[in-house]
């Protein structure tokens, strides 16, 4: 099973993958109204920041903070861990080993195709974000935003990777979806999702900045309202793609080995 | 074309019994218990041929079919499908083969069948021209029609059934799997089902397994059956031959004119069956000649008609037999420890 097979088959299962998403379009919504959090976190830290600046943050930078929170939760959202825990449950997985794609590329695929459905949710966002807040509330610079793209984009293998990682398990054991509520847990605190990592105390931030969770979150974010210089940007982008290189391999030989544990049940 | 050495599959499955206290536990201790799933079976089976995996509920079949197919890694043996080691799940073998199962589906639930068929074709390969071919033909001989353009969720169960083969076949696979295709189908989709796989064989002489416990299934493609019970190979030959082994004797149906005493009955061989003016009876095959000669100059026959034994009798008598043999080696065993 290769993964050539798979980058020439790509547009198609891109293309079918994005007639599914259109056929859930009423769960995507749903979905996007159950990842609000940055709202509930913009509004209680602009109340905090009412009496004057927590850190550098003023009620405003909050805003911008949490908004930009919220669109780059949009574009990096990645669900392959359930779906696979279902599809070794339930048998559906055995279709899919059948074919001639690797099925960490499919499935990366299909999660991809859901991008334009979030973009079209993340897109009010944004221009809430520019007429409440104003233009200064996100970085001017053309190559800030070339960054931000590759933070993204970075930020999604991470996320997606980790996700089939976890799913990767339910080849080892039944209940391996429990990982993926730690995983969320420590995402949570440490990404920057409900508070910035720089407001963490400075005995904890170290560990904080070395742990993959910041490269989600964080850093495009940091990217993305110009809170970082473009040299501290290229250093950050450096760390997130070390990290996708970790998960990358780490999930292709969780896989692997998995492979050999498989025991195809359900039909 | 497929040989497999040895081929054994074993599991470590947990066991537990019900309850709270079970369940407190099994969080300290969890025993575990080896199942055979397979336990070193031997065969070989030609290109184009057409083979039944016959055998009772967890007999090993299923678990045969997926290491065939490389879906289950061997715990040992050989198994070796035109050249490619299964396992291993190269993309040369796994274009050239396919798993159909009666219980699992690979159309894409909310989108028509065509998405999944275009899918299939960009996954395997296939040229457009081919694919317009090969889709013109399996059109024809499962008159998909409009089915193709309609969700699959409103497809019924034998509509979605004659898409999912189409979806199987759109990279002409050279060998397929077949596990229960015709489960849970009506009568006439089954009739249909056989038919087009069975011309797909002959069509494209590729090579079939089916696993069924539905008998006409096997009665109607596979000329060579391969029984599995409790992982061992138990027959591997022609579907005769098997049927001429469990049960050798024929079955005289005899249509009666008037009433007839059971003793008159009973002493051309033994009554199986017996309604008004109808009788089965069971003979052994070389008396069938001399039976016949003397029912038709003793009873008041009006039709007769020599029959096999019900396949499905065969298969359930197989099974009694070798489960038997079993708790005699069992008890056997038993005894010896004793001692």
């Amino acid at each position: 099973m290769s993964f050539r097979s798979g980058l020439r088959a790509t547009p198609t299962i891109y293309k079918v993958a994005f007639s599914e998403a259109i056929a859930y379009r009423a769960e995507m919504i749903v979905w996007a109204l159950s990842s609000s959090m940055p709202f509930v976190m913009l509004a209680m830290w602009s109340a905090v920041a009412a009496d004057g600046p927590v850190g550098r943050f003023t009620a405003a930078g909050f805003g911008a903070y949490f908004l930009c929170t919220f669109i780059v939760r949009q574009l990096t959202g990645a669900w392959v861990a359930w779906q696979m825990n279902f599809e070794v449950r339930t048998g559906v997985m055995s279709m899919r080993l059948l074919r001639p794609v690797h099925p960490i590329w499919h499935f990366g695929v299909e999660n991809a195709a859901y991008l334009p459905m979030r973009i079209a949710v993340s897109l009010p966002i944004a221009v809430i974000l520019l007429v409440v807040l104003g233009r200064d509330a996100v970085s001017s610079s053309t190559l800030m935003w070339g960054m931000w793209l590759l933070a993204v984009v970075g930020a999604w293998w991470i996320n997606f990777l980790a996700s089939a990682a976890v799913g990767t398990l339910s080849l080892y054991m039944e209940q391996s979806i429990r990982v993926m509520d730690v995983w969320f847990l420590l995402y949570s605190l440490f990404s920057g999702y409900l508070i910035p990592v720089e407001l963490f105390p400075g005995w904890i931030r170290p560990a904080i900045e070395w742990l993959p969770f910041r490269f989600i979150i964080d850093v495009p974010v940091q990217i993305m309202t110009g809170a970082v210089t473009v040299e501290e940007g290229a250093q950050l982008l450096l760390g997130q793609w070390t990290w996708v290189g970790v998960f990358l391999a780490v999930t292709l030989l969780l896989w692997k080995s998995g492979l050999k544990r498989f025991g195809a049940y359900g039909g | 074309m497929i040989s497999v050495r040895d081929l054994r599959k074993h599991y470590r499955v947990h066991q537990r019994q019900a309850g709270l206290l079970a369940a407190v536990r099994s969080v300290f201790s969890r025993p575990t218990r080896l199942v055979k799933a397979v336990d070193g079976i031997d065969f070989e089976i030609p290109a184009g041929a057409r083979v039944g995996f016959l055998g009772p509920n967890g007999a090993g079949k299923t678990t045969t079919l997926k290491v065939l197919s490389g879906l289950l890694h061997p715990t040992s043996g050989e198994v070796s499908v035109m050249g490619h080691e299964p396992r291993r799940r190269e993309d040369a073998f796994l274009k050239r083969i396919m798993l159909v199962m009666g219980q699992k589906q690979q159309l894409l639930w909310d989108l028509p069948p065509a998405e999944t068929f275009e899918l299939n074709r960009a996954i395997y390969g296939v040229s457009m021209p081919q694919f317009r071919r090969t889709l013109k033909e399996l059109d024809d001989a499962l008159e998909l029609g409009e089915l193709v353009r309609k969700p699959t969720r409103q497809l019924s169960l034998g509509e979605r059934m004659k898409c999912e083969l189409a979806a199987a076949l759109i990279h002409r696979p050279s060998v397929l799997f077949l596990d229960e295709p015709t489960i849970g189908l009506d009568v006439s989709m089954q009739v249909i089902l056989r038919r087009f796989i069975k011309r797909y064989n002959e069509e494209t002489g590729a090579t079939l397994i089916l696993t069924s416990h539905d008998m006409d299934d096997v009665a109607a493609l596979c000329p060579r059956v391969v029984v599995i019970d409790k992982g061992r190979l138990s027959f591997d030959g022609p579907l005769t031959a098997l049927v001429r082994k469990v049960r050798p004797e024929k079955r005289l149906v005899l249509e009666l004119s008037a009433e007839t005493p059971d003793a008159a009955l009973e002493d051309l061989g033994r009554v199986v069956e017996r309604e008004p003016g109808r009788v089965v009876l069971q003979v052994d095959q070389d008396q069938v000649h001399h039976t016949i000669s003397r029912a038709l100059a003793q009873l008041p026959v009006s039709d007769l008609t020599v029959e096999g034994a019900p396949l499905e009798e065969v298969m359930s008598e197989l099974f009694a037999r070798s489960r038997a043999d079993r708790e005699g080696e069992s008890a056997a065993a038993g005894g010896e420890g004793a001692r």
